[in-house]
This record gives structure tokens, C-alpha cells and sequence, in this order.
């Protein structure tokens, strides 16, 4: 049937519709309308069961007034740092140090090294839940060197809780980050390094000049990956501390789940949902303009 | 070039960043393999992991899971390179538009989709049903999946689309027996990176499964976790099982998950 309408050139436009209709519909009944109904939803107050009543931008307004909600996007953006900055940083310092040698072996590191992207969250939480136990290896290791002093119950800790999930983010980024900028690196030509030692560029000048504007592009990638993965965290803090101590360790996601099912509070959760669904795309926007315009 | 000691340097940084890495991966399968009983001798006891199947459920959690990634990965797969096909290689009025829309909608966060849709799935009493946890899933990686192929079907020679044409095969014959079979590569690396997201997916099904028997995998673990204290050999047999299934796969094609990660950052 098709092979018969297929031998007209240029013919393939109306049936282009057919192509595409499965995809548009899941598309719009899972995606497109939940969006509208969730933005429909944060204009209300409604405890899930009963009647719903008009509420206008009053779950804005919670979302950015009431102290545990606000507090949640100020966690939010300690993970950045945690998930993104440090990784970072840490992958463009050793891929700087490491400009300079062709290594052999790098497949296995690389492995390896991006393992902890692949593994499921929930797994990553229990392992890192047993890391900071009481009597797990981290206090053990602080005792045996000496620091015996510093060792303490780390999930349950008012002030180390958020610091010892954001590691945890660390843990998962800094792999990426050093993957993606030594296979970066691995295609810069090495004469432009050998012409500016003639021209006594020291280790610094190289690092500006050379390195650092060749990797934009996977700089780009690895801030989109790293800062929407901080700002969507929600299976490691559900897992690891669910909020914790307190609300030391809520962050946007646990906040939305929270209020939707646990306080009875769809409009405040929806509105959240739509205040994170902004921020994760003023991000990424953000990240890919600074990556395109380094590229050209 | 560079001398030995600074060659010796790097790889010592290498290893270990290599070491933190596989450390708490090392920590779990120690802990799955040790004795959670008082009293018992041996010193690997592999018992743990078909408690854990039986037990904790944890066969049962992965079949659902199971399931789950196959109708996913399968029903995605299909609806993606159908629509890829047509904004890569067809003309047609709103392709722009809609393709953008589409593009937009890879970055919605789940968060902002499942609980408005938990509501209106309830009153159709669709929650707690396959249907719930899989069909939100679907139509993400769909948006991701249109994206991903549409970029394979626009970079297809031209000329293999004409010569397909004059020997006489219609667009549907050319997709399935020339595009397709030629995009391997491309079709591989996203049915890996659906396939991960799908089996490590937690808030989709903690939301629309409330019975025990559509729990999947890392939701079972969660409830596992939750309900006896933490660190048993049990619990970390079953954190194996669960990552099992996709570190087995990523070693095996580590380029495609790390490609596919890279280029597919809008995500």
C-alpha cells in the first residue's frame, strides 16, 4: 500500500501526519496536558479529597514566603554546588594537570570513572547510608587517623546532613566531569601547547588561553547534566534522610511529594512543581547560550 | 615528552579517583556477601541473595520492573523512530512548531507532570495499574527518543533515500528495510540511555504504585530500606540485584551509555 503512494516524489508530506500522530498523542495526553492541569491545579487549594476552592497566586506567594518551602530551593542551591561546582572544578584541574601526557589505559579509567552515573539512586543512597553510619567506614577511618573527634552520626546531623548528601552528588559528578573533559582535551592539537612554551606561556596562561576555551562545549554538557541533576535530587534525600534532620535536607522534589501526599496540599505542591519546572529551564537555557557562544 | 614521574602521577590520581569511585559499589556486594547471622561460619554467603529473591520480594520486584523497562523501551523505541522519520526526512506544514514543542517538553521535569496526573488518572481509576507507570514514561523518553532519531534521519545520506526511491521502495519500505537496519548505532545507544532511565525511574512509580505487586525494583528497595534498619546483608543483596541488571549492561556497552549521556544532555 504504502510503497505504491511512496513513488510520487515529494509526495511524503501529508503522510508525515500519520508518522508522527502515536508520538503527539502519548505526547500530549502524558506530557502537555498533566503540565496544563498541574498550572490549572497551583491556582487552588485542595487537600486531594474534598472540594477545591480558587486561590489564586496565594500558593505562589507560600511557595516563596513560608520558610520551609523557600528553604527547600536554598538547599537546592547548596547542592548545585555540591553536584556541579565542585565536580566541576575538581574535572578541569585534573584534566589540566593531565594536558600535558598521552595516557595509555584511559578506557579502563573511563569505566570505571562514569560508573556512578549509571547506577540507581536508590542503590547509591543505601551504600552511602552505610558509608555515614554511626559505626560505618567514614567514622572508622576519622578514628583510625586520629580524628576520632570529628566522628558523629552524619545523616542526623543538623549541620553536616545537607553537606553529606551533597558529597554524595560529588561522588556522582566528579566521574563525568573528568570523562568528558579528558576526552575534551584529547582533541586539542598539541602544537598549539608546544608554540605557546615557545612563547613562554607558563602552566596558568596555557590553562587560560588553550584549555579552558576549548572545552566549552563539554563544560556546557556537564553543567546541564550536573546542575539539573542538583535541582532535581529527590530519590537520594527520600532514601537517605527523608528531609532530615528537621528540614535540614528538603529540597524542591521532597517538597512537591510532601505536600501532594503526606500535608494535603496539591495547590502548594503543584505550584512548586511549576516554580522547579522554570528554574530547571532557565538553567538550562542559561548553561547552552554560554556553550554555544564559545564555540563560534 | 613528559617525564616519568609526572606520567607515574597522573595515573596515580587516576587510580584513585578510580578507587572512590568503585568504593561504595565494593562496600555493597562486601556487605551482600557477609554473614548477617550470629553463629554462622563460611565466609561468602551467597544464600543472601535467594533470601533476598524469596524473602524480600526482590524476584518479584524485578520482574515488575522488568515489564515495565520492556513495554517502555519497546513502545518509546517504535514511536520514536516513526516520528524521528518524519521531522528528519519528510516537509510538512507545523513540523517546526511541533517539533519544538516537543523538544520543550524533554525538559519538563517529571515532578511537574505526576501528581496532576495521579489526580485525573485516579478518577479514571487508572492509578495503581501498569498503564500509570508506564505511560507517563513512554511519552518522555518518546520526546527524548523523537529528538535523538530525528538527528540519525537528517544526517542519513540523501542519496541512500533517493536510491531506495528509484529501485522502486515506498517511505515505509525505506525506513524499516534500508534507515532502520542502517541506524544500529544510533538505535542502540538510545534504547541503552531508555532503558537506564526507565529501570532507575523512582518518583514515577512511587507515586502510581500502591500495591506491593507493582512495586518495581529501586521503589522495593526504598520500602525494603524503610522498613528494617539499615546495613543487613539482606538489604545489600537487594541493592545488587537492583543494580545488577544495568551495570551488567553498561559494561558491556559503556560507549553507548557514555555517548548517548553526552549527546543527549537536554535531558
Amino acid at each position: 500500500m504504502a510503497a505504491a503512494i511512496g513513488r510520487r516524489p515529494g509526495e511524503p508530506r501529508r503522510v508525515a501526519y500519520l508518522y508522527i500522530l502515536p508520538a503527539v498523542l502519548v505526547f500530549g495526553l502524558f506530557i502537555l496536558f498533566p503540565l496544563i492541569r498541574t498550572a490549572q491545579f497551583s491556582l487552588y487549594e485542595w487537600n486531594g479529597l474534598g472540594a477545591s476552592s480558587w486561590a489564586g497566586f496565594q500558593n505562589y506567594r507560600d511557595v516563596f514566603t513560608e520558610p520551609q518551602l523557600r528553604g527547600a530551593f536554598v538547599h537546592a542551591l547548596v547542592l548545585v554546588v555540591f553536584y556541579a561546582v565542585v565536580p566541576v572544578l575538581l574535572g578541569l584541574l585534573l584534566a589540566a594537570t593531565m594536558s600535558r601526557a598521552v595516557l595509555r589505559g584511559l578506557g579502563f579509567f573511563r569505566v570505571v570513572l562514569f560508573l556512578p552515573q549509571v547506577i540507581p539512586m536508590v542503590v547509591v543512597a543505601i551504600a552511602w547510608r552505610q558509608i555515614y553510619e554511626p559505626n560505618g567506614p567514614l567514622n572508622d577511618l576519622l578514628r583510625s587517623v586520629g580524628l576520632g573527634a570529628l566522628a558523629r552520626p552524619w545523616l542526623g546531623d543538623y549541620t553536616w546532613a545537607l553537606p553529606s548528601v551533597g558529597i554524595v552528588g560529588t561522588w556522582v559528578g566528579t566521574g563525568l566531569c573528568l570523562v568528558l573533559f579528558l576526552a575534551g582535551m584529547s582533541r586539542i592539537p598539541r602544537e598549539l601547547y608546544e608554540a605557546a612554551r615557545l612563547d613562554g606561556a607558563g602552566p596558568f596562561r596555557e590553562f587560560r588561553a588553550i584549555t579552558l576555551p576549548s572545552l566549552r562545549g563539554e563544560l556546557a554538557v556537564a553543567l546541564t547534566l550536573t546542575v539539573i541533576a542538583a535541582l532535581k535530587t529527590f530519590d537520594l534525600v527520600y532514601v537517605m534522610t527523608s528531609g532530615g534532620p528537621g528540614t535540614e535536607t528538603t529540597v524542591p522534589s521532597y517538597q512537591v511529594y510532601n505536600n501532594a501526599f503526606l500535608l494535603g496540599r496539591v495547590g502548594t505542591a503543584t505550584a512548586l512543581a511549576i516554580v522547579l519546572t522554570l528554574v530547571v529551564f532557565v538553567a538550562t537555557v542559561l548553561i547552552n547560550r554560554v556553550g554555544e557562544r564559545g564555540q563560534r | 615528552m613528559i617525564s616519568r614521574g609526572e606520567r607515574l602521577g597522573n595515573y596515580a590520581v587516576l587510580a584513585l579517583f578510580a578507587v572512590i569511585a568503585v568504593y561504595p559499589v565494593l562496600l555493597i556486594l562486601q556487605t551482600a556477601l557477609s554473614n548477617d547471622q550470629i553463629g554462622g561460619g563460611g565466609s561468602f554467603h551467597w544464600e543472601n541473595f535467594a533470601d533476598a529473591w524469596d524473602q524480600g520480594h526482590f524476584g518479584s520486584y524485578l520482574r515488575t520492573s522488568v515489564i515495565v523497562a520492556v513495554l517502555v523501551v519497546g513502545l518509546s523505541t517504535l514511536l520514536s523512530i516513526l516520528a524521528g522519520y518524519a521531522f528528519g526526512t519528510m516537509r510538512f506544514r507545523g513540523s517546526e512548531v511541533i517539533f519544538y514543542l516537543i523538544l520543550l517538553g524533554i525538559m519538563v521535569p517529571a515532578e511537574a507532570l505526576v501528581i496532576a496526573l495521579y489526580f485525573d488518572l485516579r478518577e479514571l481509576g487508572l492509578t495503581n495499574t501498569l498503564v500509570a507507570i508506564v505511560m507517563p514514561q513512554v511519552a518522555q523518553s518518546t520526546a527524548f527518543g523523537t529528538f535523538w532519531m530525528r538527528a540519525y534521519f537528517r544526517g542519513s545520506s540523501r542519496e541512500v533515500i533517493e536510491a531506495a526511491r528509484i529501485d522502486g521502495a515506498g517511505h515505509w519500505a525505506t525506513l524499516w528495510r534500508i534507515l532502520v537496519p542502517m541506524g544500529r548505532p544510533a538505535l542502540t545507544t538510545m534504547i541503552v540511555l531508555v532503558f537506564m532511565w526507565t529501570w532507575n525511574e523512582f518518583l514515577i512509580p512511587l507515586i502510581m504504585a500502591t500495591d506491593e505487586s507493582l512495586r518495581t525494583a529501586p521503589l522495593g528497595l526504598a520500602f525494603f530500606q524503610g522498613q528494617y534498619t539499615s546495613g543487613t546483608a539482606l538489604l545489600a543483596a537487594g541493592a545488587t540485584l537492583v543494580a545488577l541488571p544495568v551495570v551488567v549492561l553498561y559494561l558491556f556497552l559503556q560507549r553507548h551509555f557514555i555517548r548517548g549521556m553526552v549527546e543527549g544532555a537536554v535531558k
